[in-house]
C-alpha cells in the first residue's frame, strides 16, 4: 500500500517474529510510535492500578482499635517551657509544658519526611531542623515549610497528678 | 535513502503523533491525580479515593481506546 512494503508479507504465512527482517524502513516510524502508545497506555493502566490500591485500602481497612491510656508525666514534673519525650502507640511523642497548667503533645514524627521536631522555646513552636517545617504548638497546625498535614496531636487527660496520653488526632494514615 | 511518504502514510503518522500528544496530556492529569488522591488519603480524607478511581478509570479507558486508534492505523498501513 506504501511502498517499500516486505516483499513476503502477503503471501507468506510466518509468523511476524520468524521472518528475517521483520520490520522495514517504511514500517519503522509506525513501530515506534505504536510501542510508544502501548508504553503509555500500559502507564496508565498503572496508576490506574495505584488509585483500586488506594480504593481497596480504604475499603477494607479496620478502624482503628481504642488507644491505650498511657502515664507520661506527672503535673509539675516539667518547667513551663521545658518538654518531655514519651513513646506512644509506638510512635516518639513530645510533651510540652506551654503554661502553668497547660500542656501539649505530639507526634515527634515531621509529618514532611519524619524527621524529629523539636520545640523552639523562644518562638513558641515546634520546628524540623531537616527543611525548616515549622508547626503551631496550639494545634500542631503547619506554619511554615514543606509540611503539608499538621503533626498528629496527643489528647491528655489530667487524673489526678498524673498526664494521662489517651489518644491521637489527625496527621496519621487511618487506619494504621 | 528513503522513499518519501504517500499523503495516507503522512497523515497517518500526524495522526500517530496526535494520539501521543493526547496520552501525553491524559497522563499528566492521572498522575496529578494520583498523587493528589495518595495525600487527601494520607490526610484522612477516604471519600476522595472513590471518585478519583472512578476518574481514573475512565481516563484509563480514553488512552486504551487511542491505542486501538493507533493500532488500526498501524495495521492498515502495514497491510
Amino acid at each position: 500500500m506504501f511502498g517499500l512494503r516486505r516483499p513476503s508479507a502477503s503471501s507468506s504465512k510466518e509468523p511476524l517474529w520468524r521472518e528475517e527482517f521483520s520490520i522495514f524502513t517504511a514500517d519503522e516510524r509506525y513501530v515506534g510510535r505504536r510501542q510508544m502508545t502501548k508504553f503509555l497506555t500500559l502507564t496508565s493502566l498503572s496508576m490506574f492500578a495505584g488509585n483500586l490500591w488506594l480504593l481497596g485500602r480504604a475499603a477494607f481497612s479496620k478502624d482503628r482499635p481504642a488507644y491505650p491510656a498511657v502515664k507520661v508525666a506527672t503535673a509539675g514534673e516539667i518547667p513551663v517551657g521545658g518538654v518531655k519525650l514519651f513513646q506512644y502507640d509506638n510512635d516518639q511523642c513530645i510533651l510540652v509544658r506551654t503554661g502553668e497548667t497547660s500542656y501539649a503533645a505530639y507526634s515527634q514524627k515531621c509529618t514532611h519526611l519524619s524527621c524529629a521536631v523539636y520545640y523552639a522555646k523562644e518562638k513558641n513552636r515546634l520546628e524540623c531542623p531537616c527543611h525548616e517545617g515549622y508547626f503551631s504548638i496550639l494545634d500542631g497546625s503547619v506554619l511554615q515549610g514543606p509540611p503539608t498535614r499538621p503533626l498528629p496531636k496527643v489528647t491528655l487527660e489530667q487524673r489526678g497528678s498524673d498526664l494521662v496520653a489517651v489518644g491521637m488526632t489527625g496527621g496519621a494514615e487511618p487506619g494504621t | 535513502m528513503k522513499a518519501p511518504d504517500t499523503p495516507l502514510q503522512g497523515r497517518g503518522l500526524t495522526a500517530m503523533d496526535g494520539v501521543i500528544t493526547l496520552i501525553i496530556i491524559l497522563l499528566i492529569v492521572q498522575m496529578w491525580l494520583l498523587s493528589a488522591t495518595l495525600a487527601a488519603y494520607l490526610a484522612g480524607h477516604r471519600s476522595a479515593v472513590v471518585p478519583a478511581a472512578f476518574v481514573s478509570g475512565l481516563i484509563f479507558v480514553g488512552c486504551a481506546a487511542l491505542y486501538g486508534f493507533v493500532e488500526r492505523i498501524d495495521r492498515n498501513a502495514r497491510r
